[in-house]
């Protein structure tokens, strides 16, 4: 096994180039001469199987800036634990260098100025550049496994019906996917893209509700380099509850140990010597699933974003954390015979969309599925004078675009905006383009409702999906992180149980308490109620953004975060 | 199995959650608690007391549509005519009533196992107890989460 010391040195060579030179004083064009290609590939390799994993690509074709959450918390067992450390003791826990390519790339530690050193990251072109050549390198060795949330999100995802990233990613030629929001392209087209891939669509855990038959693939048998690996699909547990279930409604989707146990079972009577967990549970289920269902060697996680420079262990088996938005690429190199693991060596590959080459294909592709679509997606609606970010347990500064736009353009009291995980970062002096909008929100169910709720209607909301995220189980999590508010500010504690994290919730124009009994106007989006009535969500905030012109973030003071666990 | 038809807690959010709710409805009717149920499980064994073990409880962590939850029960046994499971009861802490379901076993059952679906106004424990032909009880508790949902991701 590679210590976590031999790790960082093979990891992180590059960015020791940059070690002590600052925080991000050291000027873009020196940042990228010293980012070579070269040494963000470099891999010495190890055994016979090498797994490489993208996931949460959210449909985003091109570089974007995606900054990382300065607030992650984690609760129960999870507290204290990564992924649920950030900035400088996310550095300080890996021995990062502040102000290095890594440090950029991981936390949001002084993001601004770094992104402007170190530019945007992703891209599919960069991707597939890195993809092909560690194909070239380790030939039939190689799986590349996709963990989900890869065709919604983006402007031309949600116009092509996610027909564009099918295409992108068929390119990249995955051996295997499994799912989360793809579902909410609704249950006929993804079994019209799925019944047409080259490769299997794996979950185990979706059942038709009626008499539960498979609707997918459990799993499949490869042979790579000699070994029998065996992949189990596990797609988002809670699909049916996190989304629209209308979309899907003969679709049953579970989180079940046993389920999974027998997968594993079956696969290792099958003759796997390797067993892996194309997952989309989260990495808090994953760690507790690690614990409890035996018999996994790679659990390949997904769905909470989290972008970790090391494999994480639990007993025997390995958890790989890729992040998301094509921000990194992993690599996971495993010496595997008869009895099983003998070695792994992991790297966490940033795509530095500077520093690495772009794939001629995969730009020739990119270029041509945007083009019917180019003029839209660069219309500048606006412009902004600090930092606009969404990621993070609570409201971030591009949620306030959005909550303040649903007061003024639906002329509401208080707003909600939903608190995924995806969205791209726009960087102080930035335009605001309808793509920067669409990144942040397109999906297939974008109407902006306006509706009445009494105070403690709100209040009841506001502890249910604080449960979903704070409840000490992950098992009980719902994803996602908190509901985004506008016109309201309150205290919450984390560390409480149901129904009393949420308190002093106060109008943010006066200050005056929330009326339990009172009826207020409210406005928000991705109701996952059928027919929602109202404006897509990108509609009003272009308008907003068309009058407000400039947008100066204000300090993120609505949310109060108390208790100490 | 379906309980009376009240509006649920789940069903006031949803509605709360949609641009096109109609005032919500505050739940009327009065909900069971635990100690209805352990009133209930007093009703059929008296002051007997069930010891943990035996029983798989098979629900959800977090309810998809808590209008049609499914539940599957199994109770250990080799079901012979001296050792055999007679019957299972589950309650629920949280709903109107607290009796989802009772099933009789007899050697000639087989296997100690079966399945429903049933309504949970809001999160509750589902609590199981078997008895079996020595008269012995078992029990088993689980809680399912009825949430609102939405935001995730």
């Amino acid at each position: 096994m590679v210590s976590r010391r031999e790790f960082i040195q093979a990891g992180l060579a590059g960015s020791a180039l940059l070690a002590g030179s600052g925080l991000g004083s050291i000027g873009r064009l020196a940042a990228q001469q010293r980012l070579s290609e070269a040494e963000l590939l470099r891999f010495e390799p190890l055994g016979n199987v090498t797994l490489i994993h993208v996931t949460d690509l959210h449909a985003q074709l091109v570089p974007v800036y995606f900054r990382e959450p300065s607030i992650n918390l984690g609760v129960g067992e999870a507290k204290g634990l990564v992924p649920h450390i950030t900035g400088k003791d996310f550095l300080a826990h890996y021995n990062i260098p502040a102000g290095s390519p890594m440090a950029y790339a991981l936390t949001s530690e002084d993001f601004a100025a770094l992104a402007r050193n170190y530019g945007r990251m992703g891209g599919f072109d960069r991707i597939a550049r890195v993809i092909k050549g560690i194909r070239a390198e380790r030939g039939d060795r190689c799986l590349l496994l996709d963990g989900g949330d890869t065709w919604t999100n983006s402007w031309t995802s949600l116009q092509t019906k996610a027909a564009d990233v099918v295409e992108a990613m068929n390119l990249l030629k995955p051996d295997a996917m499994t799912g989360h929001w793809e579902f909410t392209l609704g249950a006929e087209r993804v079994k019209e893209i799925t019944d047409s891939l080259p490769f299997p669509f794996l979950a185990q855990n979706v059942r038709e509700s009626e008499f539960e038959d498979r609707v997918f693939e459990p799993q499949k048998m490869f042979e790579r380099g000699g070994v029998k690996v065996a992949v189990i699909g596990q797609a988002y547990p809670y699909t049916g509850i996190a989304n629209p279930r209308w979309m899907f409604p003969k679709w049953t989707f579970s989180l079940k140990d046993d389920d999974v146990q027998k997968e594993v079972d079956a696969a290792r009577a099958a003759g796997a010597q390797l067993v892996v967990l194309l997952s989309h549970n989260g990495f808090d289920i994953d760690r507790k699933m690690a614990g409890r269902v035996k018999g996994i060697d790679v659990i390949l996680t997904a769905h909470t974003h989290d972008a970790l420079p090391e494999a994480v262990q639990v007993g025997t088996t390995l958890l790989v954390a890729t992040g998301s938005h094509g921000k990194f690429v992993s690599r996971l190199d495993l010496d595997v015979d008869r009895s099983g693991v003998k070695g792994f060596r992991y790297r966490l590959i940033p795509i530095f969309s500077d520093a690495i080459t772009p794939d001629a294909e995969m730009a020739a592709l990119v270029k041509k599925v945007r083009a019917p679509f180019e003029a839209d997606l660069g219309r500048v609606l606006g412009k902004t004078d600090g930092l606009l970010y969404r990621r993070g347990n609570f409201q971030g500064s591009l949620d306030d675009v959005f909550t303040d736009a649903m007061l003024q353009v639906r002329d509401a009291e208080i707003a909600l905006s939903p608190g995924v995980r995806w969205g791209g970062s726009l960087l102080p002096g930035q335009d605001i383009t309808f793509e920067d909008v669409t990144n942040a929100c397109a999906l297939t169910y974008p109407n902006c409702y306006r509706t009445s709720m009494k105070g403690s209607q709100i209040k009841a909301i506001l502890e249910d999906i604080g449960d979903n995220i704070f409840n000490p189980d992950p098992y009980a999590q719902g994803g996602g992180d908190m509901v985004r508010l506008g016109g309201l500010t309150f205290t919450v504690d984390p560390y409480q149980t149901s129904g009393r994290r949420i308190s002093d919730l106060r109008l943010a124009r006066n200050g005056q308490a929330l009326d339990a009994g009172r009826d207020y106007t409210v406005a928000g989006w991705a109701s996952i109620n059928q027919a929602t009535e109202g404006p897509p969500i990108w509609d009003v905030v272009g308008t907003y953004l068309q009058q407000k012109k400039v947008i100066t973030p204000r300090p993120l003071d609505a949310v109060k975060v108390v208790g100490a666990g | 199995m379906a309980q009376r038809a009240a509006q649920t807690r789940r069903e006031t959010l949803i509605a709360g959650m949609a641009s096109f709710a109609a005032a919500a409805i505050a739940p009327s009717l009065a909900l069971a608690d635990a100690a209805a149920v352990e009133a209930e499980i007093k009703k059929l064994y008296g002051d007997r007391k069930a010891e943990a073990g035996r029983i798989k409880l098979d629900v959800p962590q977090i309810a998809e549509n808590g209008l049609v939850v499914p539940i599957n029960v199994e109770v250990e046994s080799p079901m012979t005519a001296a050792d055999h499971v007679k019957s299972v009861h589950v309650f629920a802490d949280g709903n109107p009533l607290p009796g989802i379901v009772s099933y009789k076993f007899t050697p000639e059952s087989g296997r100690a196992a079966a399945s429903a679906r049933m309504r949970l106004a809001q999160t509750q424990n589902i609590i199981c107890i078997a008895e079996m032909a020595d008269g012995k009880l078992f029990t088993a508790k689980s809680e399912v989460k009825v949430t609102i949902g939405g935001c995730g991701g």
